[in-house]
């Protein structure tokens, strides 16, 4: 009898573990889905592809608004700013085009991509500098109006085209992808907000004036001319100041933590279309 | 209501207690070497902080509230600032330390 009683006892503990290692694995392509799910079962209405707009999905004044500014893009001077640095040689002569596939037209939403090669994260916004870096040219800020005019231009190249970043079958792309998903839904800074707090748990929301968008496509029309701003910003502006929002020290620009994070959200919104540059209040 | 003389006796006579308990427990006045043993603490825990990326600016602002106040030489002030810097700093390395697991919680499933 005890025999018994050991044997079922083993068997609970057996059957309860299982599910919470398999909750425990990484595992993109669920994560993906549920995603998604989550996403448009919240937001019956708005059409998949309409997710990359943000805000204006999701709020009718918001989107007149929008539209209206269309008419006069004011992300304008930024991409014919980043169309004449594009084309401008380097001291040695070679141009930005010759450190990227199709020479940096329409690429945009191939990044970020993992190399297994230094078994990183490469952002398009990192990948610049390095190709000026190796091509014997300073450094850009990853916050200020020259990297933002590079991928601008670089975005409106691609505009329409659909995410789609990849996870190689290796281990640490793989850990990197779970390192941006820990990163995402890590709670941090005084107000103890995770970037999920505000895009998925309240996206729609009005945070005072401002609606919060979805996580769903979030980075899909960076970089962005924000009216706050007054200016444009780059992907790393916006996770700087969404850390600075909670009372958190922001990272480096182009920190691992934000590389992964960007490459998970990239890899949530595959099949959306890049809708960059874009403007947002 | 009336007071009365007796009540009046006993309200000063819980004054003046008060005021001697107060005027005993009054503690000296901080001094600089309390500043940099208080200050010294809120930089460890700062620097832990760093560590596991996942610093406050709130820790920040008040590490330079408690530099500028003891520069001016008010150095209770600075004290209590510093103090102050080392409880947040605490706060947020037990937030990370927290979160380092806890976020799974709230992942889409």
């Amino acid at each position: 009898m005890l025999r018994v009683i050991a044997v079922l006892i083993a068997a609970l503990f057996l059957a309860g573990a299982r599910p919470a290692a398999a909750a425990d694995a990484i595992n993109p392509d669920a994560d993906f889905k549920a995603f998604r799910d989550y996403f448009t079962k919240k937001f019956p209405n708005v059409p998949l592809n309409d997710f990359v707009n943000g805000p204006y999905s999701m709020d009718a004044g918001l989107r007149k608004q929008w539209e209206a500014i269309e008419d006069f893009p004011p992300y304008d001077f930024a991409v014919d700013r980043g169309k004449d640095m594009f084309a401008t040689p380097f001291k040695n002569g070679k141009t930005y085009g010759d450190c990227f596939p199709n020479k940096g037209i329409g690429i945009r939403q191939d990044y970020p991509y993992f190399d297994l090669k230094t078994g990183e994260v490469i952002t398009l916004e990192l990948a610049l500098n390095r190709c000026r870096e190796t091509n014997g040219e300073a450094s850009y800020s990853y916050v200020k109006d020259e990297m933002a005019s590079l991928t601008a231009y670089m975005a409106f190249t691609s505009r329409g085209k659909p995410f789609d970043i990849k996870i190689p079958n290796d281990p640490r792309a793989r850990a990197a992808y779970e390192n941006g998903a820990k990163y995402f839904y890590s709670r941090r800074g005084q107000l103890n907000f995770s970037c999920a707090s505000c895009h998925v748990q309240s996206a729609g929301e009005h945070i005072r004036t401002e609606v919060l968008a979805p996580a769903l496509g979030i980075l899909a029309a960076m970089p962005i001319y924000r009216s706050e701003w007054g200016g444009m910003g780059t992907i790393s502006r916006r996770f700087v100041t969404c850390n600075s929002q909670v009372r958190g020290v922001p990272l480096d620009p182009q920190d691992e933590n934000y590389r992964d994070v960007e490459y998970y959200l990239s890899y949530m919104a595959n099949g959306l279309p890049i809708s960059g540059p874009g403007a947002r209040p | 209501m009336m007071v009365g003389t007796r009540d009046m006796r006993l309200f000063a006579a819980v004054i003046g207690f008060v005021c001697f308990a107060t005027a005993t427990v009054t503690q000296a006045a901080s001094t600089q070497s309390d500043f940099d043993a208080a200050l010294a603490g809120a930089l460890a825990a700062e620097k832990d902080a760093g560590a596991l990326k996942n610093q406050w600016t709130t820790t920040e602002q008040t590490l330079a509230a408690a530099k500028k106040a003891a520069a001016a030489g008010d150095f209770d002030a600075a004290v209590k600032q510093a103090k102050l810097a080392e409880a947040l700093a605490k706060a947020s390395i037990a937030q990370a330390k927290e979160q380092d697991t806890a976020w799974k919680a709230g992942v889409i499933h």
